[in-house]
Formats: structure tokens, sequence, C-alpha cells
């Protein structure tokens, strides 16, 4: 069993109360950085931490905090992203449902790091029991001074409220998010500029995942240093995964970023293997917006290496053999399941949730999703696979924000790894709406050179 | 206003010029003049927050900056994209762009009626000169398109969703030209719509020119609609002195009536000097202009495409087919 780091407590009766929180050595962190550290100090500590974002990118936490403008009297805002509406991923859910004061603690450490004096939660408006359970946790933490002005004497003072979304999956988008909170709809901004210049009302910001500033507390308490230590190359630290689909255990793990693929499936510590002894048909390792992988490009990647759970493994092959992280929302698929209809079912969650800005993605995701249904019941042709791979190739990359991509991938994906399924489909229409098509051949990929 | 001097350069389809700082690539483009200049459906220049949106203005970066050279990955809205000492900029001279642009026109034109010859907007639309430089010969969607009612907002216009692109101009013109916010956009995604509160009407002495920003036949003016194609009427530079505005306009005549009175738009299909209800919808007699002669207008249209001497683009795809 790995080491963990953010769930370490999360078995302990009570532990989303202050009392039992702080027993079990909540807010030492806040204590060691207002008492000895300066802001920097806490930015270098997560530089050295190589701690990435949770969210999805990936991108280096620490880059990104020093990154934020820093105008003389302009204030400077922390927003913590907790609109998680991935198809499956639920991490931060689980984690703001079991231990809310560790998210606070490290809103407090994150903002001390950044300088800012009010920051905000924008939590998915579907959340709401969690909101209440964050406001109930966030009201224990003004009633022990570990918010509000001159926290613990250090002069520094801290504002942090938590904001419900009206259920847009859109508002995950970080500009979107701010417009949001700012009252507005929610429609992601041009950019540049960059949040991390003109954000939150025009002031600089900084918008990070649940799980990113979660992982501020123990990188404060052990230090950057001792953090990296645990996983592989640039994926330091550990990871949680929500993993769902035809497994035996599905949940929330928190992973060391060491183990491989096949651990995390067939392993008894975490998923414990397919469902009713099926075989493995196909993973989405990163939640809906990433590619699919067929089976045989699970464990293995293409040239042969074993398959691990880090940033860099799984996006091994690029997008024509390998996927990405992306936010850890492991979905595993049996023999029996049918990838026409899941894809048609991201393409519909993508379609629905567009927010009708920019016209390649409000056209385009509802017409991949009309051709898919057509195609998932029957009424499909040939040339529908090929104009499917057309239409997602002018949505990718031409969007204001990445929802374009996301809906475009994970079609590109389908076709690329399922085409035959897609043709048995087309063929056999009365046939698919019955039983269903089972593995795919293994394609033999031309190695990729960088 | 001395501080700045035009010491940015870019190239556009290897055509150099010098502009300001902070000046985006589709104005340099516009600037420079001609063909290396991106259509653009959604960005109005007088528009405060405009652009970006249609994406039809993409442009491919091959060349950053003079300091960092690298060749941006993704293609750019021109429109929002400021530009760089040295950048090196493709519009019609990259092959990616011109299949995005053909891509963004077919999903414009995916819930958009193919009905031109009975819609008013034909001749002076936007999209359907996009759609004949840059479109494909027939359509590839065969399902149904989304339909609305046709709604009149106010005595003067009338609104047709159906044929609207969600450019969003007419809400940044009501946002920004009337004192109080009129119209916004409702829901989301392809079932967004352009829409007043609960059918309130647009009331405001300058909310007529909504119908000039829009790029498509979707508001249009109840005082012209279905009274003649635009083609049959003659447009003539008018003007009259108006307290409320410039009183510059064009009105559009068929034979000595003036049939509709607009705001004069450049070459870009940008009005510069909005003009108010009142000489919009109210002075349709001759007496109450003074005609200054026939208006230029820059026939670079489908309309203008048999009519007028001047040469068609080449790339225009129906064209090269023959």
């Amino acid at each position: 069993m790995s080491r963990k780091l953010l769930l370490e407590n999360d078995h302990i009766e009570g532990i989303n109360t202050y009392d039992v929180y702080r027993k079990n050595g909540g807010y030492r962190s806040v204590e060691k950085a207002l008492k000895s550290m300066s802001p920097d100090d806490i930015v270098e500590e997560v530089k050295k931490s190589g701690l990435r974002g949770r969210g999805g990118a990936g991108f280096p936490t620490g880059m990104k905090w020093s990154f934020i403008a820093k105008p003389d009297g302009v204030p400077r805002h922390l927003l913590c992203n907790a609109d998680e509406s991935e198809p499956g991923t639920f991490k931060d859910r689980y984690l703001m449902e079991k231990i809310p004061h560790l998210l606070i603690e490290g809103m407090i450490l994150s903002s001390y790091a950044l300088g800012a004096n009010q920051s905000y939660i924008y939590i998915r408006g579907e959340y709401m029991y969690v909101l209440r359970i964050l406001e109930k946790a966030i009201a224990e933490a003004y009633a022990n001074g570990w918010l509000g002005k001159n926290i613990l004497g250090s002069g520094f003072d801290l504002e942090l409220s938590v904001s419900p979304g009206a259920g847009a999956y859109i508002c995950g988008e970080e500009t979107a998010l701010i417009e949001s909170l700012e009252g507005k709809r929610g429609n992601p901004r041009m950019k540049p500029p960059f949040p991390a210049v003109k954000g939150l009302w025009q002031r600089p910001t900084v918008v990070n995942n649940v799980e990113t500033i979660a992982a501020v507390v123990p990188i404060v308490n052990d230090g950057g240093e001792e953090y990296a230590k645990i996983g592989i190359g640039r994926s330091t630290g550990t990871k949680l995964i929500s993993a769902s689909g035809n497994i035996n255990k599905p949940g929330v793990y928190e992973i060391e970023m060491n183990i491989s693929v096949e651990e995390f499936i067939y392993g008894d510590n975490y998923c414990g293997g397919i469902k009713n002894g099926k075989k493995l048909k196909a993973c989405v390792p990163g939640g809906s917006s990433v590619p699919i992988l067929p089976h045989y490009l699970v464990c293995k990647t293409a040239s042969g290496q074993d398959r691990l759970m880090t940033y860099e493994s799984l996006a091994d092959g690029g997008f024509a053999t390998g996927s990405m992280l992306g936010s850890g929302g492991f979905i595993v698929y049996d023999e029996d399941q049918c990838i026409v209809r899941n894809t048609w079912n991201f393409s519909r969650f993508y379609h629905h949730e567009s927010c009708g800005q920019c016209s390649p993605c409000r056209e385009g995701t509802g017409w991949m999703e009309k051709v898919l249904h057509r195609l998932e019941y029957g009424h499909g042709k040939m040339e529908d696979i090929d104009l499917l791979w057309d239409i997602q190739r002018k949505i990718e990359g031409n969007t204001i924000c990445p929802l374009g991509d996301a809906a475009a991938w994970p079609v590109a994906a389908a076709i690329r790894h399922f085409r035959e399924e897609f043709e048995w489909h087309v063929n056999e229409p009365k046939a698919a709406l019955q039983v269903n098509y089972g593995l795919v051949a293994e394609k033999i990929f031309e190695p990729v050179t960088a | 206003m001395s501080e700045t001097t035009d010491n940015i350069q870019v190239t556009i389809d290897g055509k150099s010029i010098s502009v300001a700082a902070g000046t985006t690539i589709l104005n340099a483009a516009r600037m420079i003049g001609g063909d290396v200049v991106p259509p653009a459906m959604c960005y109005y220049s007088s528009l405060k927050g405009s652009g970006g949106k249609c994406r039809t203005c993409l442009v491919e970066v091959s060349k950053g900056s003079e300091k960092d050279p690298r060749p941006m990955p993704k293609l750019v809205a021109s429109c929002s994209t400021p530009v760089m000492d040295g950048m090196e900029v493709k519009n019609k001279s990259s092959q990616r762009v011109l299949d995005a642009r053909q891509g963004v026109v077919e999903f414009l034109l995916i819930n958009h009626p193919l009905d031109c010859p009975v819609c008013d907007q034909a001749g002076e639309c936007h999209l359907q000169d996009l759609a004949f430089e840059h479109g494909l010969e027939k359509t590839r969607f065969e399902f149904k398109r989304r339909t609305f009612d046709k709604i009149d907002i106010g005595d003067y216009i009338k609104l047709h969703m159906t044929r609207c692109i969600l450019c969003y101009r007419c809400v940044y013109t009501a946002d920004q030209l009337t004192n109080e916010r009129e119209h916004g956009v409702m829901k989301r995604g392809d079932a967004s719509e352009i829409s007043t509160y609960i059918k309130n009407s647009l009331d405001n002495d300058f909310i007529g020119n909504v119908i000039d920003v829009c790029p498509v036949g979707a508001l249009t003016d109840k005082t012209f609609r279905f009274r003649s194609r635009v083609w049959y009427t003659k447009p003539m530079d008018a003007h009259r002195d108006c307290k409320k505005c410039s009183g510059k306009a064009v009105a559009w005549m068929i034979g000595d009536d003036i049939a509709r009175v607009t705001a004069r738009k450049d070459q870009f299909g940008e009005v510069k000097e909005f003009i108010c209800n009142e000489c919009r919808f109210e002075k349709k007699e001759k007496t109450d202009w003074v005609i200054e002669g026939p208006r230029h207008i820059d026939r670079r249209s489908v309309i203008g495409a048999n009519k007028y001497e001047e040469p068609i683009p080449e790339h225009t795809p129906l064209l090269n087919k023959a």
C-alpha cells in the first residue's frame, strides 16, 4: 500500500470537525509557515516539490505562482476551482466532504504565498451539501483564529468564502470561472491577458484545483524535497484517482505516482480487477476529455514498456498510442461495453455543456452528437465515420477554450482505435443494437519519433 | 499621443507593415488592405469586447516575434491577438488556415437556414459573402436545423433568431451605445439565443443600430422588410441636421422614394458613426434629407460577382470547379 499524504486520516471518525482535525496535526503547516517562512519561501518549496496542477493540464504549480503579476496597490486573489464536473472524476468531492479543513489549510498557505487577502472557493452547484460542509468548516476556522484579521499575530489577513456555480461544466475553465464569480454569464475569456495578469475584477489571480491546493499542506509540513522523492521523473508526489467502471472496487484512491497501470487495475489494494472475471476492453485514464485507450495499450505502451500511472507514461506515444493523466478520472470498460455508445454519451455531454460562444464548438459538438446517435441507433453510413473525423479535426485547436479540444479528443481516439467497431455498427445495425462487438484487434503502430 | 510610434514590424502573407504596439493582427492586416485581410464575422472595431467568437479570422503565426521566433502551435484569432515585433503571419498563404476557415463556415451554416432567396439580408449579408468565398458546395449536415419563432422587439425591429450566428455584436451595441442593458444571450450552446428579457421591446434612441451591426439577417428593419431586394435600390449618401446623431447616413432609394436609411459602412462593413432611430426609421421623405450623391459600395459579394468588374478572388472554390 503506498503512502498517503492527503487522505491519510480520512478513516478517522469526525475528521471533518475542527477539533478532531486539529488533534491529528491539522493547521500545523500554517503555524510553521506564518511563524518561520516568507511567502517566497513557500513558492520556493512548491517549486522544489515539482507539484503539477491536478485539475487536468498538469502545469507546474510553482511556476504558475511565480507568473502572478504584483503591481503596487492592486489586490491579488486566489481562487480554488472546486467546479469538478468532468465525467468520471469525483476526487475533489471526496476530499472536501471528508477532510474540508485540509482544503482550508491549503488555501491559507497558498493565499499567504501569493499575497492574496481575499480568496474564494468556487464550488460546483450540484455539490450543495459539500458547500454546507465547507461553510461549517470555514466558520470553525474563523472561530479558532485561522482566518480573518492578523492570523496568529503574523499580520497576515485572509477572508475566505465559498461560492456555488449554477450547474455549468464550462465554469470549470478558469476564465469562465472568473466571469461566473463576477456574477456574469460563464463564458471563457479571450487570452491573453491571462488571469495571472488580469483575472478576477481585472486583478492578478491564480486559479488552482482543490487537490493542488491541498497538496501544499504536506509540501510545507515536510518540505518540497521530501515531496519530490515520491514518484518518478517530473510526476512527483501522490495523486488522487477516481476509479469507476467495470472494476471490483470503484472509489477514490491516493496513489504514489510510481505504480503501474496494471497494478492499479488488477491490484488488490486498488481496483481489484475487472468485475465478474471479464476481460478489459478499454480504459479512459484521465476523465472523459482524454483519449480512450484500447486494451492492448492500457498496461503496455506501444513500445512495449510497462505503462505507469504518471503524467509522462500515460502520455507516451502522443495521441496516436497514448492518452493523458488529466484529472485522474479513471474509467475502465469491460468487453461488454459499446465504444460507439460511450463516445455518443461523451459527445452528448459536451454538446450540452458548450457555452455557445465560439462557432466550432457550439455547432460542431451538436453535429458530432447527432452523427454518433445515428451510428449507435443503426442508421449510420460508412461516410459518417470519416465525417466525424473531419468534424473533430476542425474543432480541435480552433476554439477559445479547451472545451472544444475536450469534445474532439474522445471522438478522435475512439475512431483511431475502434474504427472496426464503428464499421460493424454500420454493416450490422441490427446486431449492434443487441450484442456488443467485443475486443478490437491489435494494431501495429509505427514508432513515433519525437 | 506623441509616444505611440509605429515601430512594431509585422509581415502578413509576405507583406510588411509597421504598426503601433498593441495593434491586433487583424487591424494590421486592414492597414495593409487587399487580400491579406482575414474575414471577420463578430469583431467590430468600435465595440469594446467584441471579437474572438466566430473564429473566421483565424490565422497562422509562423514566427512569434524577433525575440522568440517559435511559431505558435495553434491558429490564433487575428482580431484579438496583438502583434509582436518581427511577427510573421500567414493568412491565405496557409492551407491550414483555409481548411480551418472552411470548417468554420460549415459550422456557421449548420444551423443557418440556406434560404437566401427569401432573406432580406441577401446581397449585403456577410455570411453569404463568406460562404461564397470559403464554403463548401453543398451541406453535409443532414439533420433538423434549430428554428425559432420570429419576434417583434419594439416597433421597428424584427428578430429572427433562426438566422442568428451568435456574434454578440448587437449585445455589445445595446450595452455600449445605449444607457441601459437592453438584451443579452439566454441559454447555452447551440440552444442559446439573443433575447430581450421576457419579450420586452427594445426601446432606445440608438437601438436601431443593432440592425446595421448584424452580419446576417437575424435583425432586420421592419419599415423596409420585404419591400425590395437591396440590389434594386440605389444607395445615396445623404445627411440631415439631427440633434441626436451626426445625421450622416445612406438613403437607399427606389426611384425617387427613400426605401430605407442605414448608417454608413466602411470597406470592412463596419459603421463608424452610428445614427439615431429618428433618422433611420422616421425620415423617409426625400425632403428630409440632403442627397449628396451615389455611394460607392465595395462589392465583393455574391451579388457583385457577376455585376461588377472587380475580379473575383482566385481561390473561390465554386468558380474554380468550372
